[in-house]
């Protein structure tokens, strides 16, 4: 739009945040936005010209969303960037989760801090090719709660794609909180004019995620960012017997024990099983019926695997050997190689 | 909020640890003690209690009063951004944080609560906008207190202690902290046992030839066993210890319970049918820890109030 795109809180007759009586038209009094149309600097935004040119050395970029918080989002791309940097790429990783930033830890980061130099603020390396960002590098203490406003947010997010030098990288893996608010609706807008390869959306098999999957895939249709996928994390519990304790529920006694020592006499061959539960229920159809419904391509299932948790806490990658991630390391593998393949078609 | 005389903050930061699944069944427990109970869903873009209520569909109608929660029971009333939208469920409200705060004072002010004893305010994951507005307009009429809900997992332990520090800097009482999926409990007859074929990599069922070896040697086994993984690791010793170290109550852990899922998805209360009989028990213990935690406190102040007078005299004594 020429005088700038009305925003929803404005009042009707809004001339436009962009148009020269923004702010100072009749239909302006009283509006939330007055002061700041009234202030701010008409024309393109510099900044974007900014970001434009520090994205020149990206050559693609994909972001992770999900909607409903707690399904393994940030787990996701942190594998995906250890997978990626372990296929020879140079690799960003980018957490715009201002509140919860969970990237630090996941790559064994914590503690850290941001240099700067002259190029402009330097990621954190675990590796010569795989940088992270985050603003968890930035606060002095970790208990310290990063308690801001939309507005606060939007202008770390701007700083991260305009101060951050990346270097020439193949991949920028974005980590987005959960929902559909400010975080989300800014890093598109910034990145837009410079190409967003895709959103890779994250949920877990429950009707309630998948709620807010559906939003989520709505939302990138209307801002025009193409969904690469949809990856059905949690989806059923799987881990060797061995891992499992069996409990007596009345009287709350261990038999364990007992139950290997049958075993174990009597069809030893069944001692090395993998324990299943569906855990989180997909009687919905899960994420591949809802992939179907909304016309979105499904990238597969995860199992909950609790030695990817484990790798998770310890900030490790679930592909090295001796991680034991038996049950989830080939599920994420096979899901990476479908995103990568659909990006180079 | 003059008819409301108390309100919880139900918070996690981080996303997806069942406080959504929690507030609900809060809010069932106490609507069952019979008190009056409002549940207010302040998760604007990912709003989950319509469904775990049983409410899909529901619209918010307009009285002479103000706008009418929609109620599950007569004693159990909520109100949902999902209860406004005109638009179907899949289209989300992708808003700022300015449009956020209006429609949460509107909640606060245009809503017709009537007279109710509690008033259960489930917020999205974070410490952001919607966290900031409802403390900043409750500030005036008082919060008796947060419950944050958390997972065993340190990244999630992180994120609480957050949340205990938003708390404190906002002066809200930290009621106690609540570690749900604090490990897997599910009936033996509801695992499948899967066997690795190495030569092959596929996967065979062997759930069948488990039970039989188990039936035929030691039947007593098959009966009220539960089997129980620890899922999500709590390396660092889980809400407990950090509740210690940060001073807040413990209130108690809920395991992951697949049957507190489907009740969840279901809309209906886990109290209910003893489906949840791991999880529905744990729950039980710590919401009455709430209630005893709340009514103590006031209570106290209600001694203070008679005896302040008292106090007065004797000082000026």
């Amino acid at each position: 739009m020429e005088n700038g795109d009305i925003p929803e809180n404005a009042n009707e007759h809004c001339p436009g945040p962009q148009s020269e009586s923004a702010g100072k038209s009749d239909s302006c009094a009283g509006c939330p936005n007055q002061e700041a149309c009234a202030t701010a600097p008409k024309g393109p935004d510099p900044d974007l010209v900014a970001i434009a040119e520090r994205m020149s050395t990206v050559k693609h970029k994909i972001l992770v969303l999900s909607g409903k918080g707690g399904v393994g989002k940030s787990t996701f791309s942190a594998q995906l960037s250890f997978a990626l940097a372990g296929m020879d790429h140079q690799v960003g990783l980018m957490d715009i989760d201002i509140c919860g930033p969970s990237m630090p830890k996941m790559l064994g980061l914590e503690g850290h801090e941001i240099h700067q130099s002259n190029l402009g603020w330097s990621p954190v390396y675990v590796e010569e090719n795989l940088g992270v960002m985050s603003i968890g590098f930035m606060l002095p203490n970790s208990d310290e709660a990063v308690v801001w406003r939309g507005p606060r947010k939007n202008a770390l997010i701007k700083q991260f794609l305009k101060d951050v030098y990346w270097r020439d990288i193949d991949y920028l893996v974005v980590d987005a909180p959960p929902g559909t608010s400010d975080e989300h609706i800014s890093i598109v807008q910034y990145l837009q004019a410079t190409g967003i390869d895709g959103a890779i959306i994250v949920t877990t098999p429950q009707e309630v995620s998948l709620i807010d999957v559906r939003k989520e895939v709505s939302f990138c249709k209307k801002v025009g960012v193409p969904v690469l996928g949809v990856v059905e994390n949690m989806s059923g519990l799987s881990q060797p017997l061995a891992d499992v304790k069996f409990m007596e529920v009345g009287s709350s006694n261990d038999v364990t024990k007992d139950v290997i020592s049958c075993l174990r006499e009597h069809a030893p061959e069944l001692l090395n099983v993998l324990a299943c539960s569906e855990v989180f229920d997909s009687s919905g159809g899960g994420a591949e019926r809802m992939c179907r419904e909304m016309g979105v391509p499904f990238l597969g299932k995860v199992p909950l695997d609790p030695q990817l948790c484990k790798a998770a806490e310890q900030g490790k990658s679930c592909f090295e050997g001796n991680n034991k991630c038996s049950v989830s390391a080939p599920a994420l593998k096979s899901i990476i190689e479908k995103v990568l393949a659909s990006m180079t078609e | 909020m003059a008819t409301v005389k108390h309100k919880i903050l139900v918070c996690s930061c981080k996303g997806g640890v069942g406080k959504s699944t929690f507030s609900a069944q809060l809010s069932f427990a106490l609507a069952g003690m019979d008190h009056r109970v409002g549940l207010m869903d302040l998760d604007i873009c990912g709003p989950s209690l319509p469904k775990m209520l049983g409410l899909e569909g529901n619209r918010i109608h307009q009285s002479n009063y103000g706008w009418s929660p929609v109620y599950v029971d007569n004693n159990l009333g909520v109100v949902s951004i999902s209860f406004m939208h005109s638009e179907p469920d899949d289209v989300p409200a992708a808003w700022r944080g300015p449009k956020k705060n209006n429609l949460i004072k509107t909640f606060l002010k245009q809503v017709h609560w009537g007279e109710i004893d509690f008033l259960v305010i489930d917020t999205p994951p974070g410490t952001s906008d919607e966290h900031l507005t409802i403390v900043q307009s409750l500030l005036g009429t008082g919060i008796d207190g947060a419950i944050i809900v958390t997972t065993p997992q340190e990244v999630s332990m992180a994120d609480v202690r957050k949340g205990v520090t938003f708390c404190r800097m906002s002066n809200v009482p930290v009621l106690g902290v609540v570690e749900n999926m604090s490990g897997l409990s599910q009936p033996l007859s509801e695992f499948k046992f899967m066997k690795l074929m190495k030569d092959t990599g596929s996967s065979v069922d062997v759930t069948q030839d488990m039970i039989s070896c188990i039936r035929e040697n030691a039947p007593e086994l098959l009966d009220d066993v539960f089997a129980c993984s620890q899922v999500f690791e709590s390396s660092g010793g889980g809400a407990e210890r950090m509740c210690k170290e940060m001073g807040v109550p413990f209130l108690g852990k809920v395991p992951l319970d697949p049957q507190l899922g489907r009740a969840a998805e279901r809309g209906k209360s886990c109290f209910e049918a003893d489906k949840c009989s791991v999880s529905a028990p744990a729950l039980k213990r710590i919401i009455e820890k709430v209630v005893a935690s709340i009514k103590m406190k006031e209570d106290l102040s209600g001694v203070e109030q008679k005896a302040s007078p008292l106090i007065g005299s004797a000082r000026r004594q």
